[in-house]
């Protein structure tokens, strides 16, 4: 048994750690936030020349890394700092997916978006989807020599500054079967695919897309014919293990700030961290945090499994992940009094990253229910 | 025991519910349900209409123009009003200075002010906390010197609550550094145009504007705006706080605020069903609304002593204790209704009035009102605080 990191992957993290305390203190990042563009083209040049692109991708797909703890020990960074660039879409989910599913000529833009230089973004969920990844009803329907699209994707993150979105739309099957759905990889600029974007919360920019009458080549699949929903299960379980790990990071930023700030800030002529109501909450915070990391290291550990133990693990982390989570935002911005509700202060940004991770690719009851169905079958 | 309200108080109900269907502007009503943020024209609409009715200063009595509602007349106005989406009232002059310029304030200042409050001339803000001095407010710093007939005062305070609408701040500040803590400390009315008075706003974390910091360099007040006597603020001050503590269970807000939940989880689909019916939702749903029921009624039982005229004391600590974590509980529940949705942020998504709405009725505004009413559980005095005076009075022997 061993838990430390491997050489290369401790590099990374070093690495990695140093550049985003250097380079992403919290004046850039809040610069950040206010940008038209909702991040930074120069952090993610930075990035990619860092090799941090490439340690999400395995050496058959042109990276270095791609597993589990790659990506486990990639997002913890990138939560401790708060960073908003869309490395989950474009790489994880847009770059996973073209790995996995694409065609030769398709592949050759995985160069480009491990350089740095091409955006994706996965359209996959919809109005009344929710977090249900099977429920598609846009269609692709086959007319003439074409498939043409029609539907409406609903909060498509990093959409505009894509230059490829991967959509998801029905060949067949009912509304709910992930038999019978396609994935395109569609340039943005195609006639009838339409952008209404706007800001989120805890930073980035998403999007509505409107799909109407988007006509589309046959060599436009990306994959199998209806054949793509195992492949999708698979980015979104990698998407998982970094959506937990990005959690994980902001959750240790949190609870720093927290020990600090008991250190520090005074009232009644002591620091509060010496009142005991504060310190076993403080306490309750660790504890949490160990429980947290324990989650994160079981997910990646069984991402190469077989897709049971894998989703298994992936839930049981999500689930346990969005109560500490929860927990760990609350009671740091309630330990730090007025504080912690101010919007320059880092700790906001970070208690907004950890709760908001609970509204992408299911919320922490929608992975108690995952985990439910799992471990009973 | 009887747990109904009486056929007085329900034939009071039904006129404020008329009234409120009459005379709640459409627009007031959209933004209190999160369709965008109440200007300071709003809120002064709204006053404007209820002080033509005569129902603005609920708690005053009628020789200062007020309603002298009682308290279970001012908490079926509160709970109807929350159900209509009506703006909340501004506490600062009504609820919070006015009690204090009636008790203690001389004849020459409740004539000038109190009619000021009531014709929304004067905008009041609560001078209290400073960056020192949140939790321990007795700590606060800002110095009033006497200089002839002005104090001359220096210092800051922080977190003042619409500071930006108001022309006027009442403000505790220490006119004796050498005495107890809270023997040191006086009341004094601010003109907030008075040279020397800088105001900045904070942004809160949904990206609010709703409190600042105000800056006070050598700023020279008028000695007649002291209220009573110079080192007895601390005194006037808890008076105060006991007026700031009615409502603070807000039952109306949370009953609002799980009927908008119900709402989109009647709409919103998970798995086929709507949410409403997904076991694990309803869950959650139902145990707020358990917790929320025996609020409402150990609400009442603590208001209808009030109206008996026995004062709250421990009890207003377990109401703004328990209050504020199912309030806090709804908003967590709206955030998670909305799913995805909750994401996009609502001040640019919904600002721009022409553009549809992203995303269902009530999903723009969830995750900012979740974030925003953390504070809920810190200012009024915090959570903890009150914990520990509920555990002081019970623990030490107190009543
Ligand atoms: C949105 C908002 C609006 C506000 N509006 C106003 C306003 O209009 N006017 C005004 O004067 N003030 C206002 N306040 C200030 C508010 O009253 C203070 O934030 C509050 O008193 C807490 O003080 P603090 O923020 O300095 O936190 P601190 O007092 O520093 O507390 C930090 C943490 O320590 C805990 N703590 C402190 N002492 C103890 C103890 N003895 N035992 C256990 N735990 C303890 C607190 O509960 C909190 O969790 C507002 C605050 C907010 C957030």
């Amino acid at each position: 048994m061993n838990f430390d990191l491997t050489d290369e992957r401790r590099m990374l993290q070093d690495t990695l750690r140093r550049f985003l305390t250097d380079r992403y203190t919290p004046a850039a990042r809040n610069a950040i936030l206010d940008s038209e563009d909702g991040f930074s083209a120069e952090i993610w040049s930075a990035l990619a020349e860092l090799g941090v692109l490439g340690a999400l991708f395995c050496e058959a797909d042109s990276g270095f890394g791609g597993a589990g703890f790659d990506i486990s020990t990639v997002f913890e960074e990138l939560g401790r700092a708060g960073v908003v660039e869309p490395l989950l879409d474009t790489a994880i989910l847009g770059g996973g997916l073209l790995a996995d599913l694409g065609g030769a000529s398709q592949r050759e833009l995985l160069g480009a978006v491990i350089g740095g230089t091409l955006h994706l973004a996965f359209a996959h969920g919809e109005p009344n989807s929710r977090y249900d990844l099977s429920r598609i009803e846009t269609t692709a329907s086959r007319e003439g020599g074409n498939l043409v699209l029609n539907g409406r994707k609903a909060v498509v993150v990093n959409a505009e500054a894509a230059e490829y979105l991967i959509v998801s739309a029905r060949e067949s099957g009912g509304p709910d079967d992930g038999d019978g759905i396609s994935l395109f990889l569609i340039p943005k600029e195609t006639e009838g695919l339409s952008l209404r974007g706007y800001p989120l919360i805890s930073g980035g920019r998403a999007a509505e897309v409107v799909l109407d009458n988007v006509a589309l080549p046959e060599t436009a699949r990306l994959g199998p014919a209806g054949g793509a929903f195992p492949a999708m299960q698979t980015a979104v379980a990698r998407a998982n293990v970094a959506l937990a790990a990005e959690a994980l990071g902001a959750m240790e930023t949190a609870t720093g700030l927290t020990r600090d700030y008991l250190q520090t800030r005074k009232q009644f002529g002591r620091p509060i961290g010496t009142f005991q109501a504060l310190q076993h909450r403080f306490a309750d915070l660790l504890i949490e945090l160990e429980q947290a990391r324990s989650a994160v290291i079981n997910a990646a550990g069984h991402l190469e499994e077989s897709p049971e133990i894998r989703d298994l693990h992936i839930a049981a982390a999500r689930n346990l992940i969005g109560r500490a989570g929860r927990l760990v935002a609350e009671e740091a911005i309630q330990m730090h009094g007025g504080i912690g509700m101010t919007r320059e202060y880092e700790l906001a940004h970070v208690a907004k990253r950890i709760v908001m991770t609970d509204h992408r690719l299911g919320d922490t009851d929608w992975h108690l229910e995952r985990f439910i169905a799992l471990a009973s079958a | 025991m009887d747990l109904s309200y009486s056929p007085q108080e329900l034939a009071f109900r039904d006129e404020i519910r008329a009234f409120l269907a009459d005379r709640l502007p459409d627009d007031l009503r959209a933004k209190v349900r999160g369709e965008g943020e109440l200007s300071k024209a709003d809120m002064d609409r709204w006053h404007a209409i209820l002080q033509q009715k005569g129902w603005l200063a609920q708690n005053w009595p009628k020789e200062f123009g007020g309603a002298a509602w009682n308290a279970v007349q001012r908490h079926i106005f509160e709970e109807e009003a929350a159900r209509a989406d009506a703006p909340r009232i501004v506490p600062f002059g009504l609820g919070m200075l006015a009690p204090v310029l009636m008790k203690f304030g001389s004849k020459a200042q409740q004539d000038y002010y109190l009619p000021r409050i009531l014709s929304g001339e004067d905008w009041w803000c609560q001078g209290y906390s400073e960056p020192g001095a949140g939790s321990d407010l007795a700590s606060l710093k800002t110095r009033a010197v006497r200089d002839g007939d002005h104090y001359v005062v220096n210092g800051q305070k922080t977190w003042t609550t619409l500071g930006q609408h108001a022309n006027r701040i009442f403000c505790l500040v220490r006119t004796d550094p050498d005495a107890k803590q809270q023997e040191g400390i006086s009341f004094l009315l601010i003109d907030m145009d008075t040279p020397g008075i800088d105001i900045r706003p904070i942004v809160l974390l949904d990206g609010s504007r709703e409190v600042n910091e105000v800056f006070f360099d050598n700023v020279r007040v008028p000695a007649e705006n002291l209220i009573g006597e110079e080192n007895k603020g601390w005194t006037y001050a808890k008076y105060l706080l006991t007026h700031e503590r009615t409502n603070i269970a807000g039952v109306g807000f949370s009953q609002a605020g799980l009927d908008a939940v119900k709402r989109m989880a009647r709409t919103r689909m998970q798995g086929g069903k709507p949410l409403l019916e997904n076991p694990h939702f309803a869950a959650r749903l139902a145990r707020v609304e358990i917790d929320l029921m025996a609020m409402a009624t150990t609400n009442l039982r603590i208001i209808s002593q009030a109206a008996a005229g026995q004062a709250p004391g421990v009890e207003s600590s377990m109401l703004k204790v328990k209050g504020t974590i199912i309030r806090q509980e709804i908003n967590d529940l709206a955030r998670r209704a909305a799913g995805p949705y909750a994401m996009p942020f609502p001040s640019e998504t919904i600002e721009g009035a022409n553009e549809p709405r992203i995303g269902p009725e009530g999903a723009g505004p969830a995750a900012a009102q979740y974030f925003n009413n953390r504070k809920l559980s810190i200012f009024g005095g915090s959570n903890e605080i009150q914990r520990g005076i509920i555990a002081k009075v019970k623990l030490g022997g107190g009543k």
